[in-house]
């Protein structure tokens, strides 16, 4: 292993310590947790938006706070659901007196540590509501999910959320949009090599030097399919195809587009990606609003790349445009 | 049986005790199916349940059971933490501020953990879970008469038998399908020591 790291038990709190370092007019740590929320949290009047989950996708989740997104982010050890005793403490901290909305990621370990969480923080009267992002159409369940996993989507899901919120929407309005995103955002994924947990000390998973494997998790979990690698021209293919194929956009509707590096991706190859990506779409008769690349949601430093696809409507396009000042999302 | 804050606390160290001890076995039967941290976290948990209850002065056993729900949920981790955490919060609420609670009290308390796990869990039973640990006891315990400590060990050592034959349907067991039939369920596994340890300190108590 290969990493610059101090201790690899202490990477979180290490990692979180310097992200708030980073951005300390806007950032701040909420006491003896690993949870990080908006300086200015809690915002009066306002519904707290609450994300998070295992550590190693960076920027996910805490740079998706900001004014316009996210009030707190959870984290969690590396590729691990925070408990709910943290959990609990950022939605203290993101209540404002209107409710709390958490978006969580299709995982068991993270649905069964937020719902603890939710229900701890009722029993103290605060509202809460959440939706559950599952926008990987690759695989049905996994050894991480029951059911679809939660990806890249999630990030569209902080954001037209986030916006709702920022407007001041109460907490049903919120669950209202953030379900309309869910129900119309599909993601896909694919990876040339593995990321490694600093504690396991070795790759999760082995792929052969001409191997890719399709449909892969952002943990390392198993996807559809190992085969050669093939060109970003054909992957590009697979991907927006099997998206399509599973969400049926009709004609002449708006989406929104999203093309994730999974951590050791670089930039150049996203935009190869992203050419035949947007050539496909137009193909399908699809007008392309807004397109994303970049480093989203990753799996440490696992090369490979996901593609998002979100179909839009008046209400969410408004949404996505709306202001944003979160350090990895600037509107 | 009578349990009170000791004796409630004694059930807890010595649960404590066996999982240490089985700390390596239980981890061995999350291995094939699972991801091989079972043993490992649930002996971390309980660990910090010892040093959080021992010697500490409780007004109920509704409180030394919150105590021990919070550090599991938060000690344990992964999806264990939230349904160890789930089950003695549930059995906390329903027996609030009885001193010493009966075998009737405690079923009803049962009752409710088991209700409480396959909400949190989304599981029933027969789905290879610790629910079918937690389901098969609190069965025994509401039978009116008769429930005695050597009972609750059979009764124990049956479930976990049976808990191989299930096909997993939830939890990361589930991903393993037909691989996962011939293994015991580590989660029943370890609420088996917890109950063992239950019926050990009932034993030993010479007025139940």
């Amino acid at each position: 292993m290969k990493k610059i790291i101090n201790k690899p038990d202490e990477v979180v709190q290490d990692m979180v310590q310097g992200l708030i370092a980073a951005y300390p007019s806007q950032l701040k740590l909420i006491p003896e947790t690993l949870a990080i929320a908006r300086k200015d949290a809690p915002v009066q009047g306002k519904v707290g938006l609450v994300s998070g989950g295992g550590s190693g996708h960076e920027p996910a989740h805490a740079g998706y706070i900001g004014e316009g997104m996210l009030d707190v982010a959870v984290a969690g050890e590396v590729f691990t659901s925070p408990t709910p005793d943290q959990v609990l403490e950022g939605i203290k901290a993101a209540d404002g007196g209107k409710g709390v909305f958490l978006v969580i990621k299709n995982y068991t370990g993270d649905v069964l540590n937020f719902e603890m969480a939710a229900e701890l923080a009722e029993a103290e009267g605060i509202e809460v509501e959440k939706v559950v992002v599952n926008d990987d159409v690759a695989v049905e369940d996994s050894s991480f999910t029951t059911g679809r996993r939660g990806i890249a989507g999630t990030v569209l899901v902080h954001k037209i959320a986030g916006a709702m919120a920022e407007s001041g929407a109460t907490l049903q309005e919120i669950k209202r949009v953030a379900d309309k995103v869910v129900a119309n955002v599909r993601s896909m994924g694919m990876a040339l090599t593995s990321g490694t947990v600093p504690a396991a000390g070795k790759p999760s998973f082995q792929l052969a030097e001409n191997e890719m494997e399709i449909g892969i998790g952002i943990h390392g979990e198993p996807g559809i399919e190992r085969k050669p690698i093939a060109s970003a021209d054909e992957i590009a293919t697979e991907l927006v195809e099997r998206i399509l194929a599973d969400m049926e956009i009709p004609k002449g509707q708006e989406v929104a587009v999203m093309v994730n590096g999974l951590g050791a991706t670089p930039e150049m190859e996203l935009y190869i990606v992203n050419k035949k990506v947007q050539q496909i779409l137009k193909e399908n008769g699809l007008h392309v609003y807004r397109t994303f690349v970049g480093e989203y949601m990753t799996s440490l430093e696992m090369a490979g790349c996901s593609v998002t696809v979100l179909q839009l409507d008046d209400e969410l396009k408004t949404l996505l445009n709306a202001p944003c000042s979160a350090p990895a999302f600037r509107n | 049986m009578q349990l009170d804050v000791k004796k409630t606390i004694e059930w807890l160290q010595l649960a404590n005790t066996k999982i240490q001890e089985k700390k390596d076995y239980l981890t061995s039967l999350d291995q094939p199916i699972g991801d091989g941290d079972h043993g490992i976290n649930m002996a971390r948990g309980f660990k910090e349940v010892e040093a959080k209850i021992s010697g500490k002065d409780y007004k109920d056993i509704s409180e030394l059971l919150k105590d021990v729900a919070m550090t599991l949920m938060a000690k344990v981790g992964g999806a264990s933490g939230p349904l160890f955490g789930t089950a003695f919060l549930k059995l906390s609420t329903s027996i609030k501020g009885e001193a010493t609670i009966d075998a009737k009290q405690f079923a009803s308390a049962l009752d409710a953990a088991v209700t409480g796990l396959k909400q949190r869990g989304k599981a029933e039973e027969g789905e290879k879970t610790m629910i079918d640990m937690w389901a098969p006891i609190t069965k025994l315990f509401q039978q009116e008469e008769g429930i005695t400590a050597d009972k609750v060990v059979d009764t124990a050592k049956m479930a976990l038998e049976k808990t191989k034959e299930m096909k997993a349907t939830k939890g990361r067991a589930a991903y393993f399908k037909e691989k996962s039939v011939g293994h015991q369920d580590p989660g029943a596994a370890s609420s088996y020591y917890i109950f063992e340890a239950l019926a050990e300190i009932w034993k030993g108590d010479s007025k139940a």
